[in-house]
């Protein structure tokens, strides 16, 4: 019985404020007064931001999720080099992973608004004459990049600590037969280390992928209303129009986004039992 | 092999300059006073230290506030956490159970799935019971982020605690309870701190669930977000500052568990 006992806080915990909310958003989404309909998301869909929102979200999943995953595994071959002061290195580059996406929105705000400090750059090098603005709606290019940017930075530190925790239990043997048989460091990297390490490198994506569809405060920071995506949206419609049935429908976009995503994954990097 | 290693050290070099240069910039931004806030083209080395940007954010109606109801959520996040999180743990770790399995894809589950949004029906049912804008109300959907953590990782804690401790405690004439808090409480204290800490700063750092739960009983973050779009800049970027600089501090002190729990808790 003791088992159960200790597990049974948490399981009602997460039974009450998971599975229960979890239910009620679809209920929410998929509910007009009282009655099972699709009304909200066919407001959602006519909404003037919805197809912007699903662009934008896709087009920063698809860009940050895998320049973190390769700066990632670039920043841990590295760490595998570093003899003295490793354990400085992987502090430093682990600091991000404590800063809030706000914070982190708002650091790359200090950088690329009007009179931040790449303008200064820019102007001190003679490329602007003036304080140019980058987080206009009229520079979708330049804004899109630094939303980018700032969720890069932010959250290659997780992936990070995940692949390094890989790294780690990577057996020497291999790589060291690798070399005796002549193979070059890239070909050992990517026929050795690369394969053994599919999954750590499977866990790292779910996580991002998932937190990156809801990657918010970063975008509401730098791109306000000028770059909307699905959780700003979902934000928007509970916050400001106070109509909970089109934010649960955004919600249930992104969810269903984040399972399609997780099943891909699990389905596409996939370990033989045999190599277990 | 000089040129490789040279090329190796600018590596790493580099590495950490995209680390910390842009909160450096942060920093001076927030202590460099007003001259660094209205000058252009902006200067790289802050112009002396100065507070009067913090203290004039401080001063601003509702920020002490904020800070403090931060400071309740977190704490309280990391109790509910600690509290419901290590049994449970300790439960995965020592004893075979039918429904182990089922419980660990349980806690798995709440990962997966984007938990922020949870916070949307929540408003609701909160509201009815009188926990919508409430520090408690807001420290509940934050136990949701913090908790698998806290299991997962405890109970990865309490494995690496040989059993035949316990054990010999036992025999000795201790009961199971003794046993627990004689032997392996101080041996797990260091990681239960420091995924206690972790637990602070999941919830210090929370802005979604934050915002759609509060009006008046705000978080830093979520007052943050609120006067976003109507507040000069010097008001954001103290505080920003005033997010990093715990953050920071809570990474440096579990630095040394840091890494293995997420290796852990991702396994």
């Amino acid at each position: 019985m003791l088992p159960y006992a200790l597990i049974a806080p948490t399981v009602l915990f997460l039974g009450v404020l998971f599975v229960i909310p979890l239910v009620q958003t679809v209920a929410l989404a998929f509910q007009v007064k009282g009655g099972w309909s699709l009304d909200n998301f066919a407001t959602m869909a006519d909404d003037l931001n919805f197809h912007d929102a699903v662009v934008n979200t896709f087009r920063l999943v698809a860009v940050a999720v895998p320049l973190q995953l390769v700066f990632a595994i670039g920043m841990a071959m590295m760490l595998r080099r570093i003899g003295k002061g490793r354990d400085l290195i992987l502090w430093i580059w682990s600091i991000p992973l404590g800063i809030s996406d706000l914070a982190a929105g708002l650091v790359w705000l200090a950088i690329v608004n009007d009179q931040g400090y790449l303008n200064s750059v820019l102007f001190r090098l003679g490329v602007i004459a003036r304080p140019e603005s980058w987080l206009t709606y009229e520079t979708p290019a330049a804004l899109f990049f630094a939303v980018a940017i700032a969720e890069i930075w932010r959250a290659t530190a997780i992936v990070l600590l995940i692949i390094v925790a890989g790294v780690q239990v990577l057996p020497k043997e291999y790589g060291e037969a690798a070399e005796v048989f002549g193979a070059s460091p890239w070909k050992s990297f990517t026929r050795i280390t690369l394969p053994l390490l599919k999954p750590s490198i499977q866990t790292a994506l779910i996580l991002r992928t998932v937190l990156a569809f809801e990657a918010f405060a970063v975008v509401m920071a730098i791109g306000g209303r000028n770059f909307p995506v699905i959780i700003s949206e979902a934000f928007t419609w509970q916050h400001f129009n106070n109509d909970s049935g089109v934010a649960a429908s955004y919600a249930i976009v992104i969810m269903a986004i984040s399972i399609v995503a997780t099943l891909v994954y699990l389905v596409a990097l996939r370990t033989p039992a045999a190599q277990r | 092999m000089t040129l490789n290693r040279a090329l190796f050290a600018a590596g790493v070099t580099a590495v950490c300059a995209w680390v910390l240069v842009p909160i450096w910039l942060i920093a001076s931004s927030a202590i460099g006073g007003q001259a660094v806030i209205s000058a252009w083209p902006k200067p790289f080395l802050p112009i002396g230290g100065s507070l009067d940007t913090l203290l004039r954010f401080l001063a601003i109606d509702g920020v002490w506030k904020s800070m403090l109801v931060s400071v309740e959520v977190a704490a309280i996040t990391m109790v509910l956490a600690i509290c419901l999180g290590a049994p449970a743990g300790y439960a995965l770790a020592r004893f075979k159970f039918r429904g182990a399995v089922p419980f660990r894809l349980l806690v798995l589950m709440t990962r997966a799935f984007p938990v922020a949004i949870l916070a949307l029906p929540l408003t609701v049912g909160f509201i009815r019971i009188g926990l919508y804008d409430t520090a408690f109300g807001v420290a509940l959907v934050h136990t949701t982020l913090a908790l698998p953590f806290a299991v997962l990782v405890s109970a990865s804690l309490f494995q690496a605690i040989p059993h035949e401790l316990e054990e010999a405690a036992w025999v000795f004439g201790c009961s199971r309870v003794q046993a627990f808090l004689r032997v392996v409480l101080p041996l797990g204290a260091p990681g239960i701190a420091a995924v206690a800490i972790f637990a602070f700063v999941i919830s210090w750092n929370e802005v979604f669930a934050a915002s759609v739960l509060s009006v008046r009983t705000r978080t830093l973050t979520a007052y943050l977000l609120a006067v976003l779009s109507e507040s000069p800049l010097y008001v954001q970027f103290a505080g920003a500052f005033l997010l990093i600089v715990p953050s920071v501090l809570f990474i440096f002190l579990v630095r040394k568990q840091l890494f293995a729990m997420w290796g852990i808790a991702n396994r």
